[in-house]
């Protein structure tokens, strides 16, 4: 069954165009794993998801309704939840009110501070630590866990990957196949395709806020891959567009 | 002896700034704007007791029961059909509104009042007082005033670090937009904390028109120790804004005790030595929002 629907979703920055006409389809437990260079639009396209950013043109439906209008806290109430760049923990809460603030929607689902504390073992001694003293890799598995406290059917991941040593990386896609295997369905942007590619079920590469390609990890070649993440080498080095 | 009477009164005194001071920090933790009208609500509150007594009768204690509840309603309102409309339309939209609502209510209240000085008299409780030494003696009103004061702030403190409410609360002051994405409803979260907000500094007009006297325009005046007793104490966590109101209170007692003209000037230069010394305030916490 589908889940999340995008119809021909354009999204403006001012005058700067960050995503065209962008359709996208999503089943229920599927993994969708977006790449894209910097500047590619794959933040934009979560912010979108998540009602963070409003499109100027399309629509957007979950399970067949349409929420191109509500807002993100919402959208999470319908089970959308959002793990941004950034981590954006509360900096000032401990790990468990960072965790407790994710569960006040009370939504139905297995998830729970405990279940948190076994998929990520290593948070729990510092469950009385502040979000601001942890380290990244810390941080980055408390900002999944806050998100899996409000129960998400649809778990939107932005660069879980970005700037943390790849043991810790392992650590957070370990838990993330253990989410995926419990149903929820995924959809992560990640620049590191190792990781991404490992577990997702499906790929689409964005280039200049267009979708360039589509597919299975497995039917797609590498070049294929490369030149859609690059672009031909016109566009490679056009970082700068009007 | 009489340096301890100015600084035990003061003491007393700084209890009930906090209690102005914790709705405007509160305020600003989670919407980051200054309540110009914060002031002007405490003698709206007074004079809603006022209007109370003089019609149904009986000490001026009971309406707390009633003007408190009361302003926490208006706070709700307040926030939901001016202040959230305001915070939609630009960084000083609120700081306009509030500006604009703080003359209305000053004149509204002067059409209605006058301008004469008015306050709320306990009987003997107004004077009474308990005889510590010779020289110190301790007003009772003025006790119970700042136990209550203090009793309320902890009270705060302990529903904000303990209660889910209270956590929602402090993660939109932490990241806005992080508690949105946890499917935080800010509008409800803003309007809590100005319910909260307005109930408190109800409750420190009440005391104050108990212990002195109000006019229609002394809210600015309220308002001003608010502000300064918050950015005393720092922001960032109500145990911040109660020293700040104490040090303000302190430096108000003992300044009068040097020359009885220069109390206010005396709050003013610590005021200003605080924000050019240590603009964090004295208090505030290394990472804290709230
Ligand atoms: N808030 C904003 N205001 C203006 N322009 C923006 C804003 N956010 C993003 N953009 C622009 O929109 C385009 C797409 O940005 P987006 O953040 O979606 O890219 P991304 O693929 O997530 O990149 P990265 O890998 O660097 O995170 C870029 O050109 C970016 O500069
Ligand atoms: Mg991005």
């Amino acid at each position: 069954m589908t889940m999340l629907r995008l119809e021909g979703v354009t999204a403006n920055y001012g005058h700067l165009r960050a995503l065209e006409e962008m359709s996208l389809s999503l089943d229920e437990g599927d993994i969708l794993a977006v790449l894209g260079a910097n500047g590619a639009g794959k933040s934009t396209l979560l912010s979108l998801i998540s009602g963070e950013l409003k499109p100027s043109n399309g629509r957007i439906f979950f399970n067949d309704v349409d929420i191109t209008h509500l807002d993100p806290f919402q959208r999470v109430r319908k089970g959308i939840a959002l793990v941004p760049e950034g981590r954006h923990l509360f900096a000032s809460l401990t790990v468990e009110e960072n965790l407790l603030v994710g569960g006040s929607t009370r939504r139905q689902g297995s998830w729970s501070l405990d279940a948190v504390y076994d998929l990520f073992p290593f948070i729990k001694e510092r469950r009385r630590s502040r979000g601001g003293q942890l380290s990244g890799g810390e941080q980055q598995a408390v900002a999944i866990g806050r998100a899996l406290m409000s129960n998400p059917a649809l778990l939107l991941l932005d660069e879980v990957s970005l700037g943390l040593a790849p043991v810790i990386v392992r650590d957070l896609y370990g838990g993330l196949r253990a989410v995926a295997n419990e149903g929820t369905t995924l959809l992560l942007v990640e620049q590191d395709l190792t990781e991404a590619l490992g577990v997702a079920s499906q790929v689409l590469c964005l280039l200049d806020g267009r979708v360039v390609l589509t597919g299975s990890p497995d039917s797609l070649s590498q070049s294929q891959m490369i030149t859609a993440y690059f672009g031909d080498g016109e566009s490679a080095h056009k970082s700068e567009r009007s | 002896m009489v340096w301890t009477n100015a600084v035990v009164q003061g003491l007393l005194l700084g209890g009930l700034y906090a209690l102005f001071s914790v709705g405007l920090s509160l305020m600003f933790g989670v919407m980051r704007f200054v309540n110009l009208a914060h002031g002007d609500f405490s003698v709206l509150a007074a004079y809603a007791a006022y209007v109370l007594v003089e019609h149904a009768g009986g000490t001026p204690l009971w309406t707390f029961a009633a003007v408190v509840p009361m302003a926490a309603v208006v706070g709700f309102f307040l926030q939901h059909f001016i202040l959230d409309r305001a915070l939609g339309a630009g960084e000083l939209s609120p700081l306009l509104v509030t500006f604009g609502l703080s003359i209305f209510i000053e004149s509204a209240l002067q059409q209605g009042f006058g301008a004469n000085n008015d306050s709320l008299f306990l009987g003997p409780l107004s004077y009474q007082s308990w005889k510590i030494t010779n020289t110190l003696y301790l007003g009772r009103l003025e006790v119970i005033v700042f136990v209550v004061a203090v009793a309320l702030i902890s009270g705060l403190q302990l529903f904000l670090s303990r209660t889910q409410p209270g956590r929602l609360l402090r993660a939109t002051a932490d990241n806005p937009r992080a508690a949105a994405l946890s499917g935080v409803n800010p509008r409800r979260v803003r309007a809590l904390a100005t319910a909260i907000a307005l109930a408190t500094v109800a409750v420190g007009g009440l005391f104050l028109a108990m212990r002195t006297s109000f006019t229609p325009t002394s809210g600015s005046n309220d308002l001003i120790f608010a502000f300064e007793a918050v950015i005393i104490g720092g922001l960032g966590s109500l145990w911040g804004t109660l020293l700040g109101g104490l040090i303000l209170g302190v430096a108000q007692t003992v300044g009068s005790q040097i020359n009885p003209a220069d109390g206010i000037l005396a709050g003013h230069l610590v005021f200003l030595a605080v924000l050019a010394y240590r603009p964090q305030g004295i208090l505030a916490a290394r990472n804290a929002a709230l």
